[in-house]
């Protein structure tokens, strides 16, 4: 099992999840978060004075898949988010130990 | 007491005190999320503890005896002697009236040392504030030694907002800066209560000027009509000034300016005609969109700006009834303008009516706060202010997001 996680701009989200679901991904989990990278912040003026706010809003998404399964979400999630401008964001995959249904107790693959 | 007027004045009393609750929105919403509920607070103690010293001793020091010159005296404390036979009524609800005004005065000056005031030390401020500058420069300006000398002040310019506004700056200096000013910038946390406020105030301003006339008159009217034009004619300016200056016409600059046309446009909104508040409006939103900037340059810590609206803007509309003022279109008699054959008598008594008020209410509250930081002090600690007011002074929290439940301690 892996937990892909992706994080996106906030109004690829909809594209994103639509994506997924025809990659046949049965369960999504969406954070809203903030942070920098290459393409920085932006600036805010109040009454003449500048800020500069260094988090910008993003998305962040999570799945978890089935071995075989993480290629076509990986797909997924990067033809759905790319807008081909700087922001868009990042997708990596991490190896899960475990993973209970809390509902069954079912454990491992099983509980994908 | 003629009907008409009753019911002007008492409409205009309750539009007055609706711009209390509509200034904590206006400060509330330019502070930060942390700190919103103690803005809010430090306004609305204003409207517990003010009415209340009001009739006990504050209006009869302010107005009492109409024909002294420094001080009403304490015979009309308590509001003794006023009854509703004859002019009693008209008194009461001129009491009632200009009680509005006091509680609105010192909460002015809570914008400036937003976010580091002990609310213990603002407790006392306020309401000794009110006694000891407030209704003496009331007093003064109408019907005192300062009035009488011929200077002008409709609404409230000089003894309103000058006077809170110089008090503001001698706040900021003995209180300090924030932590982290002015590196660490702290925006707006919510520009739509911002905006919400702004409309508050404009629309109860009209009940400030207008209701000044205190009857329902031809006075009264043109005090509306200056209202509503410097209050757009101070936002139209300021946000052409931010267009051509900054790059993007924003939310609080049309709120700022239109703000500061109200202020410029009070001590003059009864003594000008309508085109002449279009200046007025004007010249206030373009000096004060500058003048925001000299806390950066003095190093002050005016946290929302009371000096560079309140101050700046009270003095270029006091002043400019000097360039103004048309009696003869009023039928009343008073001095004239510059513009209207008044020569340079009417701008000499008002820079000498705000020099006055600067200085003395400049002396005095430094001397409430350093009597107030000697005692109980004036600050809350350093971790206090990070952890922030709202929870610290309160107890509580403005914004509860998602579903928070809580025990019963």
């Amino acid at each position: 099992m892996k937990l892909v996680t992706a994080v996106i701009k906030p109004f690829k989200l909809d594209d994103v999840k639509e994506a997924l679901k025809s990659a046949g991904v049965v369960g999504v989990t969406v954070t809203e978060v903030r942070g920098f990278g290459r393409q920085g912040g932006h600036t805010e003026t109040y009454r003449g004075t500048e800020y500069q706010v260094d988090f910008l809003p993003k998305v962040k998404v999570e799945v978890i898949v089935d071995d075989a399964d993480v290629d076509g979400a990986v797909e997924a999630i990067v033809s759905s988010a790319r807008t081909e401008k700087i922001g868009d964001g990042k997708v990596w995959v991490t190896t899960i130990d475990d993973l209970i249904r809390i509902r069954t107790g079912e454990r491992g693959a099983e509980a994908v | 007491m003629n009907t008409g007027d009753a019911a002007w004045v008492l409409v205009s009393s309750a539009m007055v005190l609706f711009m209390t609750p509509g200034l904590a929105f206006f400060y509330g919403g330019m502070d930060r999320s942390r700190n919103v509920l103690n803005m809010l607070m430090m306004n609305f103690w204003c409207l517990l503890i003010i009415p209340i010293l009001w009739v006990v001793v504050g209006y009869s020091i302010a107005g009492g005896n109409f024909d002294a010159a420094f001080f009403g005296g304490f015979g009309a404390a308590f509001l003794k002697g006023i009854g509703l036979e004859g002019e009693g009524a008209k008194q009461l609800l001129t009491i009632a009236f200009l009680g509005m005004f006091a509680v609105i005065t010192p909460a002015l000056i809570s914008g400036a040392v937003a976010g580091r005031m002990k609310f213990t030390a603002w407790a006392i401020f306020a309401p000794v504030w009110m006694l000891l500058v407030f209704a003496p420069v009331f007093k003064w300006v109408y019907g005192g030694w300062l009035g009488v000398r011929g200077s002008l002040d409709f609404a409230g310019g000089t003894a309103i907002h000058v006077n809170a506004g110089i008090a503001a700056l001698v706040a900021v200096l003995i209180l300090g800066k924030r932590r982290g000013w002015p590196q660490e910038g702290s925006p707006p946390h919510s520009m739509p209560l911002v905006m919400i406020g702004t409309g508050i105030l404009w629309f109860g301003w009209f009940g400030f000027n207008a209701g000044s006339a205190l009857g329902a008159n031809g006075q009264a009217v043109q005090a509306f009509m200056n209202t509503f034009l410097a209050a757009a004619a101070g936002g139209l300016a300021w946000v052409l000034v931010e267009r051509v200056r900054d790059g993007h016409p924003t939310n609080l600059g049309a709120a700022s300016g239109i703000v500061a046309g109200l202020v410029a446009v009070t001590p003059a909104c009864g003594y000008v005609s309508s085109m002449s508040s279009i200046w007025i409006g004007l010249a206030a939103g373009v000096v004060c969109s500058y003048a925001v900037r000299i806390k950066f340059k003095g190093g002050f810590d005016d946290a929302l700006d009371v000096v560079g609206v309140h101050f700046v803007g009270g003095l270029v509309g006091s002043l400019m009834i000097g360039l103004f003022a048309d009696s003869s279109h009023f039928g009343a008699e008073h001095l004239d303008g510059l513009f209207y054959g008044g020569g340079f008598k009417l701008l000499l008594e008002q820079a000498i009516a705000n020099g006055v008020t600067i200085i003395y209410s400049a002396i005095v509250t430094a001397l409430i706060l350093l009597a107030i930081k000697a005692t109980v002090g004036l600050r809350v600690s350093d971790d206090e202010e990070l952890t922030g007011l709202d929870s610290v002074e309160h107890g509580e929290t403005a914004y509860h997001f998602g579903e928070v439940t809580m025990g019963r301690g």
